[in-house]
């Protein structure tokens, strides 16, 4: 079974077809031997013949038959080979080498294929020959012809030889795919194996590399890469999911206990309305976190991506402060821009100014009157560097750390306006754009650092 | 003005009908995509607030057959969706105006009003003019009881919105979309503190205010009757 399934692979298709290509090329190849060797060695015997016959006929046509029938005697008796039969009109043996005229037909060009017996120590040998017949004026029969036993037992040998090679070749060739997609299909089985195993779900399953460095281990290790990126996403949502159970579930019972109180025991309209606005208050709260979570996590999934643009990073930023401008001039704080340098990126021009706002947001929110906020943008090497700094209160060192993992709210945020969420999203939105960002110590005050990739 | 209402949800069309009626507004409800496009086709309405996920017919579906057969009414789109996506989808699909759930009422009813403005037809204006207030679309320039006010760029903007939709609530995040195209929300009310600068350049020094906070809802910009 595991046999046939081996015939349908993909991999020993293609040795067959590579197996087809070659014995055409290696039959095209033996029959070019053949033709030069066995061929050639024939054509050479019938020049001889046609030869000596020209060399007899011409002989016959100066000194006639007797002179003929000399030669005849005197070529029969030497020992080269050569073959002669000089016979009258009705075939009977004049003079020549050979006993009587062969029984074999005459071919085309007065050819004749025949065997004849040859006295040897043991008797007689019945060797093959091939001879060429010549009907003289007078009638008389003549026959010259050529002993090609050993001629053609080297063909018969080349023949064979041919035919074995050829059935090897493909005998190899058979065996040598075999084993080749047996290669292959055993690799494609593991990674099979593995995947089947992974929708099964065990979801930790990887593909095995087997250190060869070749395509396999190549796919193998990008298998490997992709799922540990499903994977980390998939941490990621259940993070999601966790926090916004954390996150919502505690508003949530705070809006609904403070519904069920004022319920509790009659009051007045005026109470009512106040309890009734609270509650709205709370649920504005409550879907400003929800959004925030939302939006990080569909940021942290990479999702955002497909709305990347050309952006001049100068310019968002230029507009996120002018919107900022006001409420820092409302706290007198100074908000000071330096931006002399374009700074191209890709990114989502939203995310980013939603981004941007969040760090100036905090940094006016937790910088006390009369203090600064700068903001700057400045290029180094491939990168465009955002900075913005403030003179509040700055976060400590162990915690800077933590407030940028994803969906962390400081214990000290939690009463204050927003969702809390600010910095987990611009470290989300960072993430989003391959952008690196630090928090450091300002003294007094809190730097956020952030470091974008320029555009090509 | 009579409204028509296309959204699944019995209880969210419920409230919603019950707000707007109680603004003043005639209501016609439909559960579904289909149901919406008979009512549309056989009605003329002032808005249609279309919900963007509806049964049989969805709401994108739905405004593109209307705006196809010719049906130029406002429509405002609804959406659980939140995307910027969506939200170009929606507009693109004939919506003139988008709103993600969940949303305020006093939200809702500023738009819907913006649109029923928008509705009448819009002539070329070089001039908004609110009682004393002047603003100069060609020149740039703003003056009040003759007097100039110097304003910013955005200032500018921000006052050519409001004087636009003059007698309407206008919202933060309608001002937030529509002045400065953030489609986010900033967690302080950073309008809060533009309006009130808007404010000490065209009222301080007057009588009568011109632009006037709306409690729980937004701002109105109008002259004193």
């Amino acid at each position: 079974m595991r046999f046939l399934n081996l015939f349908r692979t993909t991999a020993f298709r293609l040795a067959l077809i590579y197996l087809l290509l070659f014995a055409a090329s290696a039959f095209a190849l033996i029959a070019f031997i053949y033709w030069n060797t066995a061929g050639f060695m024939a054509a050479q015997t019938d020049e001889t013949i046609n030869a000596e016959i020209q060399g007899l006929r011409e002989q016959y046509g100066a000194s006639g038959l007797p002179g003929l029938r000399q030669v005849v005697i005197e070529r029969s008796s030497v020992a080269r080979g050569g073959l002669y039969l000089l016979a009258n009109s009705d075939q009977s043996r004049i003079a020549g080498n050979l006993d009587r005229w062969p029984d074999a037909p005459t071919g085309q060009g007065g050819w004749v294929d025949f065997t004849y017996d040859r006295p040897s120590l043991s008797g007689s040998d019945r060797r093959s020959a091939r001879a060429r017949h010549l009907e003289l004026l007078g009638g008389f029969q003549l026959l010259v012809g050529r002993d090609v036993h050993e001629r053609r037992e080297i063909e018969d040998r080349i023949e064979s030889a041919l035919f074995w090679s050829a059935c090897i070749t493909v005998g190899l060739g058979l065996i040598g795919g075999l084993l080749m997609s047996r290669n292959v299909t055993r690799r494609l089985d593991v990674i099979n194996e593995t995947t089947r195993d992974i929708i099964d779900g065990d979801l930790n399953r990887r593909v095995p590399l087997s250190g060869s460095n070749d395509e396999f281990d190549e796919l193998a290790t990008n298998l490997n890469d992709m799922l540990d990126q499903i994977g980390s996403l998939m941490a990621g949502m259940s993070e999601v999911a966790d926090n916004i159970a954390h996150d919502l579930r505690t508003p949530l019972n705070r809006l609904r206990s403070r519904l069920e109180v004022t319920l509790m025991k009659p009051a007045s309209e005026l109470e009512y309305r106040e309890a009734l606005e609270g509650a709205i208050a709370e649920s504005d709260q409550l879907i400003s976190t929800f959004n925030s979570l939302l939006l990080i996590a569909r940021a942290e999934t990479g999702q955002a991506r497909e709305n990347f643009e050309e952006l001049e990073l100068k310019s968002v930023l230029t507009d996120v402060v002018e919107l900022y401008e006001p409420l820092a001039e409302a706290k007198r704080i100074t908000l000071k821009t330096s931006a002399s340098q374009a700074a191209p990126i890709n990114g989502d021009r939203g995310l980013i100014s939603q981004m941007l706002a969040n760090l100036i947001d905090n940094a006016i929110k937790y910088t006390p009157e009369d203090g600064m906020v700068t903001v700057s943008i400045r290029r180094t090497g491939r990168h465009a560097v955002v900075e913005v700094r403030d003179t509040g209160a700055g976060i400590p060192q162990a915690e800077r750390e933590h407030v940028l993992r994803r969906f962390v709210r400081l214990e000290a945020s939690r009463n204050e306006p927003g969702s809390g969420l600010g910095l987990s999203l611009v470290a989300a939105v960072a993430r989003l754009h391959d952008a690196e960002i630090t928090l450091g110590d300002a003294k007094p005050g809190l730097i956020a650092t952030l470091r974008f990739h320029l555009k090509d | 003005m009579r409204l028509l209402i296309v959204e699944d949800d019995r209880e969210t069309a419920a409230y919603l009908a019950k707000g707007l009626k109680e603004s003043g507004h005639v209501v016609d409800h439909a559960k579904d995509g289909v149901d919406g496009l008979e009512l549309a086709r056989g009605q003329t309405y002032d808005v249609a607030i279309v919900d963007r996920m509806l049964p049989r017919m969805d709401g994108l579906t739905l405004v593109k057959t209307m705006r196809d057969e010719g049906n130029l009414v406002p429509v405002l789109f609804l959406s659980a969706l939140s995307d910027i996506d969506d939200r170009v989808r929606g507009l693109k699909a004939g919506g003139d105006d988008y709103l993600t759930k969940p949303y305020a009422i006093t939200e809702l009813l500023a738009r819907v009003d913006a649109l029923v403005r928008r509705r009448q037809p819009e002539q070329v204006q070089t001039k908004l003019v609110v009682g004393d207030l002047e603003l100069d679309l060609l020149s740039r320039s703003a003056t009040r009881n003759k007097q100039t006010i110097e304003l910013q760029p955005r200032e500018f903007l921000l006052l050519e919105y409001l004087m636009r939709h003059a007698g309407q609530v206008v919202t933060r995040t309608m001002l937030l979309e529509n002045v400065w195209d953030y489609h986010f929300d900033p967690q302080t009310n950073v309008i809060d503190v533009h309006i009130s600068r808007l404010r000490a350049k065209i009222d301080k020094g007057f009588a009568d205010a011109l632009l006037h906070t709306v409690r729980g809802a937004g701002y109105c910009l109008r002259a004193v009757p």
